[in-house]
């Protein structure tokens, strides 16, 4: 069983990620970067990545998001982060990442700053 | 010491699951707290991760040791790889900003930011040792 269930959900040209379980190292970026690459595939490059149901990342997956990020802007779209849990945002602090990511705690909000 | 266990892992990315388990069941045992288990449970991620990958580079006949003891100080993990070691001063710094959308490298900051000490020494055996100390 994979460590990650990828739920996908379109809010007007907005693909919403809901993420649930473990980015990590192995099944959990693998996955994660298959469901990146499928969307954009697909014309899909506005992305909003929901985090709250992510129990753990590790520094693979940090680098997983990373690397979703830069493929997503590559291909003229956003990818946006929503609610990280304290951890994943501790973690997003020390490596920097939040002066790169646009991170949101309301889907409202972060569903408009698309427009 | 107030306990000791040491595991001998295969270099394989599942090792890193099986690492952090066995170090949570025995955290758990010496009483310790959430925060502190889970500090450790990402310093033996990103450890036993390195010395799989860039140790060992999955090399099917060597072994990732992983040493985990209670001690008076707090807790003490050592993790040695097989490999042929590396330079710190050659690992650049992921949170320069040339280096902020690299999709790798963050591993030993994140040992560094959780564990109060952290060292690597080459073992006279072979291979590197990193010892990681998280005290109470």
């Amino acid at each position: 069983m994979s460590d990650i269930t990828i739920s996908e959900r379109q809010a007007g040209d907005v693909t919403i990620l809901d993420l649930a379980g473990k980015v990590t190292i192995g099944e959990g970026s693998v996955a994660l970067r298959g469901a990146i690459r499928r969307l954009l595939g697909e014309g899909k490059n506005k992305i909003l990545m929901n985090l709250a149901g992510v129990g753990y990342i590790d520094s693979s997956g940090i680098g997983e998001l990373v690397s979703s990020y830069t493929a997503v802007n590559k291909e003229g779209g956003s990818l946006k982060l929503l609610k990280l849990t304290q951890k994943i945002q501790d973690l997003l602090a020390i490596t920097k990442l939040l002066t790169v990511f646009d991170v949101f705690d309301e889907e409202s909000e972060a569903l408009s700053s698309y427009n | 010491m107030a306990g000791i266990q040491q595991i001998k892992l295969p270099s394989r990315i599942e090792s890193v699951d099986e690492a952090a388990l066995k170090a949570d069941e025995f955290a758990k045992e010496q009483g310790l707290g959430d925060d502190f288990v889970s500090a450790i449970d990402l310093a033996i991620r990103e450890s036993v991760a390195n010395a799989v990958k860039h140790g060992n580079k999955f090399a099917a006949e060597k072994t990732v040791d992983l040493t985990l003891a209670r001690t008076d100080e707090g807790f003490e993990i050592t993790v040695r790889d097989y490999g042929t070691g590396f330079e710190m001063e050659e690992i650049p710094d992921p949170t320069n900003p040339e280096n902020l959308l690299k999709t790798h490298g963050r591993g030993i900051l994140f040992m560094r930011s959780f564990m109060d000490v952290v060292e690597w020494s080459n073992h006279e055996g072979g291979g590197m040792v990193v010892k990681m100390i998280k005290r109470q």
